[in-house]
């Protein structure tokens, strides 16, 4: 059951072989049975989750609905939800309830999702390893002293271990697409403005973008096509109608050009990872795609460009939690400086007070010349050449991560070392593109992941791409060891 | 030494929008605390601002009533300070590229016109109110301000006295309300002023170091201010001291203005362009349908009125100051069959007093236009005296009935009947022969008593010209 794809499961519960509030319940069981280990789920949703389930077998039951009426999922703590708590990962919001649900989960919910819970993730999303989370760390399934990657491992992890189907997650530098590599499942990241911003909490406006976390791209399509779309909530969402992503996965891929920006195949790369994803661009090859080395002359730049643009908008964005108004307040403060920063001090961790120093840095008067304004001149830079690649190739390829999934701990007191786990997915939230990970080998028993870029808008492309990709290959259907048994119920 | 004061003012006018800047919630006036504010008012994660059209329109239509350059790109930012008020721990706002630029705006004081430029002018977000009283060493915080639309219009430092000030603060005043865009209520701070204030030897380019005074709400505190900043400034440095570049807070109840913050203290509001709004696009099409809906402007007004109704150039400006005032005063014209002299003289007189006494703004005028039209025109045609009109004034205040019909039902009508009233001063000289006599030995002011006796018989109901007429033959005969 747990390795059904969404077809499949759709299908099981038309033919009542099965119904939502049953699915539900051997969803959560799993959750139960699993989740001590990897403490990807922070909170549970079951009691509403089974009711929803009811009403979904309703819809079902009267020939209504569509291909997610009914089906669990997750969702990244990150994204409100109206009378289930919103952490963000945070001490900060530990006690928050938003009395609003964000547009995209409110959307799934239309569709017929069935949320079982909230996943656990970085603090305010700051984080490349799912270490900074004030509800304990995320751990691997494929290897539980290594961390699921950051900041949705909680989504990543429990994808891959089969304790839901889908999960929601969010990608400001690399967010959906370095965890799903870590964890070897499949995420996408869609065009910046595609997927509403409304009732997610805000890292870094500019760049934070809602996607979909996966088995396959099939599943993933499936449910981005639900959650994409023009809200008028969200300024910076933008107004077009949503392309159907389901119609052209089945399409053959010969003719189209795939390129390789030299810059992200150096030495820097490990070998093992390259070799993973060189074959996977041979297997594309072999079905008919052309291959073709292009360059991203200003792509290293976007590690220190990001580094300061997101740092920046993250300084304004986490303002708002001050203690006044809700979240975490300090016990009897003695006045009004005191309540600012015990709360603050007392709410955010290390990790996104670090980035809160950055931004206010960068941001302040004499040095924004010299840092915000010339992170924006970088940022144009970088996204002119994915616009001038894009005129030779249809979809770019590379590794999404420079590695697999690195020991818990190993970074941690390191922040540079892990800024730069984010290499080759940074750039993609600077140009604003949509990128995916998908599944295209092992190295040591850990997933690699394979990152795929598509033009502005063209999530329909790279889902198209990525299925084909899956129809040569079944690293995608590889489940951690320990996870194929059946949760005891 | 001779000084000069130099002048400059930030005024923030507050948008006549229904709905906040960034949200959907009320901007009305007065509700209780924190129950018009939504969710994206307060702050809370994951919300977002959606920019109300309607402010920018109003920007815009401020813009192009000053000739201003309208931005075809302006950029809201973030400016960055914490305060319990300031629910995002920033404030929206427009920086490095507002949508209002260059503009000015002609003033008159002593009978010189002088033109004011206007800086800027960029629309932000208002933040809440903190409430120190009655929470005993704590501070309560009222959010239904918060998000509120402000135009912010920044003048030239081009004023050189407090007169000038205030006649410019008026004009501005006066403008916004025309344009529709602001109710310009100083008491409900719809309409707020900063100055910034400094003095210099005459003859001197260069200018002296200013302060900025807060919290003025009247017309009144800002000369008061003005006058006594540019005093204390000039004390300063004649005790051999220098102004410090501060902020300054005007006490009305002290009169007198004391120092907030200086420069020192200032914040470093980190700016840079809020993430969540798009550029303000302004296209040509938005631009000629704002300039085709502009109303007929002050001054404008005011040279029409002394055109086409002949009215002396105090006169129109009274008129014209409030927009309100100039449609009643046109409307009341046409009702009175164009007798604007006189129905301006009763806006400006009887029905102004009125207004004033029951603190009633003329667009709440229980005496609407028509019905004043109607009681103007019997007092042109004779019907009733100015004096009998005064009573009828004061009965239509309470009542809805037309002028026509109180002075039907009060018997009011004015007695010019010759021959009725040659029978009462008949009767009237021959019971006071004494007082005749008086006249006719050279008592001429004796008349006075005649006028006396005969409107206290007639109730005021005779017609004064034709009384005077009469009598002054009879008493000659």
């Amino acid at each position: 059951m747990y390795n059904k794809s969404l077809k499949e499961l759709s299908a099981s519960l038309r033919n009542k072989e099965i119904s939502s509030v049953e699915l539900s319940q051997y969803f959560l069981a799993r959750i139960k049975h699993f989740d001590g280990d990897l403490n990807s789920v922070i909170t549970s949703n079951e009691e509403v989750a089974l009711s929803i389930a009811q009403q979904a077998d309703k819809v079902i039951a009267s020939g209504g609905g569509g291909l997610l009426t009914g089906i669990p999922l997750l969702h990244k703590d990150i994204f409100c939800t109206q009378g289930l708590r919103t952490s963000c990962g945070s001490k900060m919001l530990d006690n928050f309830v938003a009395p609003y649900t964000a547009t995209a989960v409110n959307q799934l919910e239309l569709a017929g999702a069935v949320m079982l819970g909230k996943t656990n993730m970085d603090e305010f999303a700051m984080g490349s390893s799912n270490e900074t989370s004030f509800y304990g760390s995320v751990k691997n399934p494929w290897d539980l002293d290594t961390v699921p990657g950051g900041s949705s491992g909680g989504s990543a992890a429990a994808v891959a271990a089969r304790l839901a189907p889908l999960a929601s997650g969010t990608d400001t530098g690399g967010s959906i697409r370095q965890p799903a590599a870590f964890c070897g499942i499949t995420g996408i990241k869609p065009t910046y403005g595609r997927v509403s911003r409304y009732g997610m909490i805000a890292f870094a406006s500019s760049l934070d973008q809602g996607g979909a976390m996966a088995k396959s791209a099939e599943d993933a399509a499936i449910m981005l096509q639900a959650m994409s779309g023009f809200d008028e909530k969200d300024s910076t969402s933008v107004d077009k109608p949503v392309d159907d992503l389901l119609a052209g996965l089945g399409d053959s891929i010969k003719g189209l050009t795939i390129g390789l920006p030299k810059e992200f195949f150096t030495k820097d790369l490990d070998a093992d990872i390259r070799e993973k994803v060189e074959a996977a661009v041979d297997a594309m090859k072999s079905a008919g795609a052309n291959i073709k080395e292009i360059s991203l002359p200003n792509i290293n730049l976007s590690v220190p460009a990001y580094y300061v643009v997101a740092p920046a908008e993250c300084s304004a964005n986490l303002s708002r939690f001050d203690g006044v108004r809700f979240g975490h307040r300090c016990e009897s403060p003695k006045d009004l400086e005191d309540l600012y920063k015990r709360s603050r001090g007392e709410g955010f961790g290390d990790e996104v007070k670090r980035r809160i120093m950055i931004g206010a840095y960068v941001l302040s008067a004499g040095y924004y010349d010299a840092y915000y304004k010339k992170a924006q001149q970088v940022r144009r830079l970088i996204k002119q050449d994915f616009v001038e690649a894009f005129k030779e190739v249809d979809v770019i390829a590379s590794a999404t991560a420079p590695s697999v999934a690195f020991a818990s701990g190993e970074k941690k007191g390191d922040p540079v070392s892990m800024y730069l786990s984010d290499i080759f997915t940074i750039g993609v939230n600077l140009a604003g593109l949509p990128g995916m990970s998908v599944p295209c080998g092992f190295v040591n028993n850990k997933p690699v992941g394979m990152q795929l870029i598509g033009n502005y808008f063209e999530e329909a492309r790279l889902l198209n791409v990525a299925h084909q990709y899956q129809q040569l290959t079944d690293w995608h259907l590889a489940v951690p060891a320990g996870y194929e048994q059946e949760a005891s119920a | 030494m001779k000084w000069e004061t130099v002048i400059g003012l930030e005024i923030h006018a507050q948008l006549a929008t229904k709905s906040k800047i960034f949200s959907g919630a009320s901007t009305a006036y007065g509700a209780e605390p924190n129950t018009q504010a939504c969710a994206i008012d307060l702050g809370m994660p994951g919300t977002l601002p959606v920019l109300n059209e309607q402010a920018v329109r109003f920007a815009v239509k401020f813009g192009l009533a000053i000739g201003a350059h309208i931005a075809p790109y302006s950029v809201f930012a973030r400016k960055n300070y914490f305060y319990p008020d300031l629910p995002k721990g920033y404030q929206t706002s427009q920086f490095d590229k507002p949508i209002v630029g260059l503009g000015q705006l002609d003033i008159e004081v002593g009978g010189e016109t002088k033109t004011i430029g206007v800086t800027r002018a960029h629309l932000e977000e208002d933040a809440g109110k903190s409430l120190h009283e009655d929470y005993h060493g704590m501070t309560g915080i009222d959010l239904n301000r918060a998000g509120t639309p402000l135009l912010e219009i920044v003048s030239e430092p081009d004023m050189r006295s407090a007169a000038e000030a205030v006649a410019y603060v008026k004009k501005l005043h006066t403008l916004v309300q025309y344009l529709g865009i602001c109710d310009g209520s100083m008491q409900e701070g719809s309409f707020r002023c900063d100055v910034n204030v400094s003095v210099r030897p005459v003859g001197q380019e260069e200018f002296g170091t200013r302060a900025e005074i807060k919290n003025l709400n009247s017309f009144r505190f800002i000369e008061k201010a003005i006058a006594h900043e540019v005093e204390r400034q000039i004390d300063v440095i004649d005790s051999g001291g220098k102004v410090v570049q501060e902020t300054r807070l005007y006490d009305a109840n002290k009169d007198e203005t004391r120092s907030m913050r200086s420069k020192e203290e200032a914040n470093d509001y980190r700016y840079f362009p809020c993430p969540d709004l798009l550029p303000v696009e302004i296209t040509s099409s938005l631009l000629d349908e704002m300039r085709d809906s502009l109303p007929e402007l002050p001054a404008a007004k005011k040279q029409r009125f002394q055109q086409q109704y002949g009215l002396s150039a105090y006169d129109s400006e009274v008129l014209t100051t409030q927009r309100a005032m100039a449609d009643y005063y046109e409307d009341a014209v046409n009702f009175s069959d164009g007798e604007a002299k006189l129905v301006a003289n009763w806006v400006m007189g009887e029905l102004s007093a009125a207004l004033n006494q029951h603190n009633v703004d003329i667009v709440n005028s229980p005496v609407s236009a028509e019905r004043l039209g109607g009681l103007v025109k019997r007092i042109a045609d004779q019907t009733i005296s100015g004096k009998i009109a005064k009573q009828v004034l004061e009965l239509m205040w309470s009542s809805e009935h037309s002028a026509d019909e109180l002075i039907e039902r009060e018997g009011l009508k004015q007695i010019s009947d010759t021959g009725a009233l040659e029978k009462m001063i008949d009767q009237l000289m021959a019971d006071n022969m004494d007082q005749v006599e008086q006249f006719r030995a050279g008592k001429t002011k004796m008349i006075g008593f005649f006028v006396g006796q005969l409107m206290k018989q007639t109730q005021g109901k005779a017609n004064p010209q034709e009384l005077n007429k009469l009598l002054q033959s009879k008493l000659k005969e």
